[in-house]
């Protein structure tokens, strides 16, 4: 589904992407991990074509994303920080991005899942963090897109919404669908994810079942695998 | 690229700001018209407030949409679009709002002066013209600075910086280069450097129209001589139209190889 080569990028002088190679060539859930600045976000951006890599090709569905941007009615993203134009209700911003997509009926179900009926009408420079982010939730989730990226889902979300966000994630993985996650939340990667990508110093430095790394770092606690990892690196 | 046009026209129009600009043109035209009193004399005057005043708005309100829309392009940015399209919808969008509330808020009160029983009717129509070019000349200028530089405070500078250059230094620096060169022949340099700025274009064109180049001195004669009126009228034209073309080529060209 996604098939990326090689892929470079550097940002002024700071080296982000060093050679990535990823291969997802099924459903399921991949959660993408890494220390704060490793380059998750830019690997995304980078399949969106939002950053224009220095080197290196991706393929979304066989086709190469630099082509054209119509392999994008295939990926629903979910941005890490939820900015959107704060002049705008949220009934028209759902709207408009719909009238760019194309028609679906599932925002209805998403609006009422997440409880947004009382800020329909509101701008949304007014709403709080968390309200923001579900109606960032209701965006990604309302088209039915093979491909779902979430970059930190979790930001802001109360505890009924994150159950609501889980429960939303577990029925697109039935339909067959590829989804990307980055969190910092080790729980709640541990709880959704069924493969990890960890990506350290612009490489993929390791990708298996949590399992897998709990095997090669000989800890039984996820978080503490992580975190294992880094102190070998870093220390 | 429609539909960003659509909404960034519509996101401009709902903004108080277009409706200070219509404002105060509005008040311009009214002012000019009661202290003149005579149509053709009020377009001359007015010619001399859209030539400055035209670029600087284009300038201000072009770097400000693009910096204030960050959020909303990189919505966009994310969804089944072409780049050039985000990036055009989202200039035309300020350069077409900008373009009514001149037309709008000067024609109204030049109508109801009775512009349309006057002669002054098609200086009047050139002056809207030159100012709707001058307009997407600017902004699209302004959306290249703002497209190049990240920080807000830095390209605002320069846009500004840009502004005050063509309208200002711009003529200082030509008029010493003719003055410290005067013993040679100048005639087709004095030409191509009108035709290098577009806001000394924009007055040459008018000027030419008006039938009073005496006015502007030394370049508009050489002008007169060298085009005679119809044929300067043309080349004007198409010098402005390229203008325009540039740095619209030039926001596709950077729009597709910026990281967001």
């Amino acid at each position: 589904m996604v098939e990326i080569k090689d892929l470079h990028k550097s940002f002024s002088k700071n080296n982000v992407l060093n050679g990535v190679d990823l291969n997802i060539n099924k459903g399921g859930i991949f959660a993408v991990l890494g220390p704060n600045g490793s380059g998750k976000t830019t690997i995304i951006k980078s399949i969106l074509g939002m950053v224009i890599p220095n080197k290196g090709s991706i393929k979304v569905f066989d086709s190469d994303i630099k082509k054209s941007s119509d392999y994008r009615h295939k990926i629903d993203y979910m941005p890490q920080i939820a900015n959107f134009p704060s002049n705008l209700k949220v009934i028209e911003l759902i709207k408009m991005i719909k009238d760019l997509r194309g028609a679906t009926d599932k925002d209805q179900m998403l609006i009422e899942t997440f409880k947004l009926e009382p800020f329909l009408n509101k701008k949304l420079g007014t709403l709080s963090g968390g309200t923001k982010q579900k109606v960032n939730i209701v965006l990604t989730f309302m088209f039915d897109s093979p491909i779902i990226i979430l970059d930190e889902p979790t930001t802001g979300l109360d505890p009924i919404s994150l159950i609501r966000l889980k429960e939303l994630i577990a029925t697109e993985k039935q339909k067959g669908k590829a989804i990307l996650i980055t969190s910092h939340i080790m729980s709640f990667v541990e709880e959704v994810a069924d493969e990890i990508v960890f990506i350290l110093e612009g490489k993929i430095y390791f990708r298996g079942s949590i399992k897998a790394l709990q095997e090669k770092t000989k800890e039984k606690d996820f978080e503490h695998a992580i975190a294992n990892i880094l102190i070998e690196n870093h220390a | 690229m429609l539909k960003i046009l659509k909404y960034s026209f519509y996101d401009l129009m709902r903004s108080s700001w277009s409706y200070v600009y219509l404002g105060f043109y509005l008040l311009l035209g009214i002012v000019l018209l009661f202290l003149n009193n005579d149509l053709s004399k009020a377009v001359i005057t007015l010619m001399n407030v859209i030539i400055v005043l035209v670029p600087l708005i284009g300038t201000i309100f072009g770097v400000m949409y693009y910096y204030n829309s960050k959020e909303f392009t990189e919505l966009l940015l994310a969804q089944p679009l072409k780049r050039s399209s985000i990036f055009l919808g989202q200039y035309l969008g300020v350069a077409i709002s900008l373009s009514m509330s001149l037309i709008i808020g000067l024609g109204l009160p030049f109508i109801a002066y009775g512009l349309f029983k006057s002669s002054a009717i098609w200086d009047f129509s050139l002056l809207l013209i030159v100012g709707v070019f001058l307009t997407f000349i600017f902004s699209a200028l302004a959306f290249n600075i703002a497209l190049s530089h990240e920080n807000k405070i830095k390209g605002f500078g320069y846009a500004i910086l840009m502004w005050l250059f063509l309208a200002i230094i711009y003529d200082g620096l030509f008029l010493m280069s003719l003055i410290i060169f005067e013993d040679y022949p100048l005639d087709k340099v004095s030409l191509i450097g009108t035709m290098l700025n577009p806001i000394d274009l924009s007055r040459t064109l008018i000027l030419l129209k008006l039938d009073i180049s005496a006015l502007l001195g030394y370049t508009g004669a050489v002008f007169k001589q060298f085009f005679g009126t119809s044929f300067g009228l043309i080349i004007s034209f198409v010098m402005l139209l390229v203008w325009v073309i540039l740095p619209v080529f030039r926001i596709v060209f950077k729009s597709r190889k910026k990281d967001f």
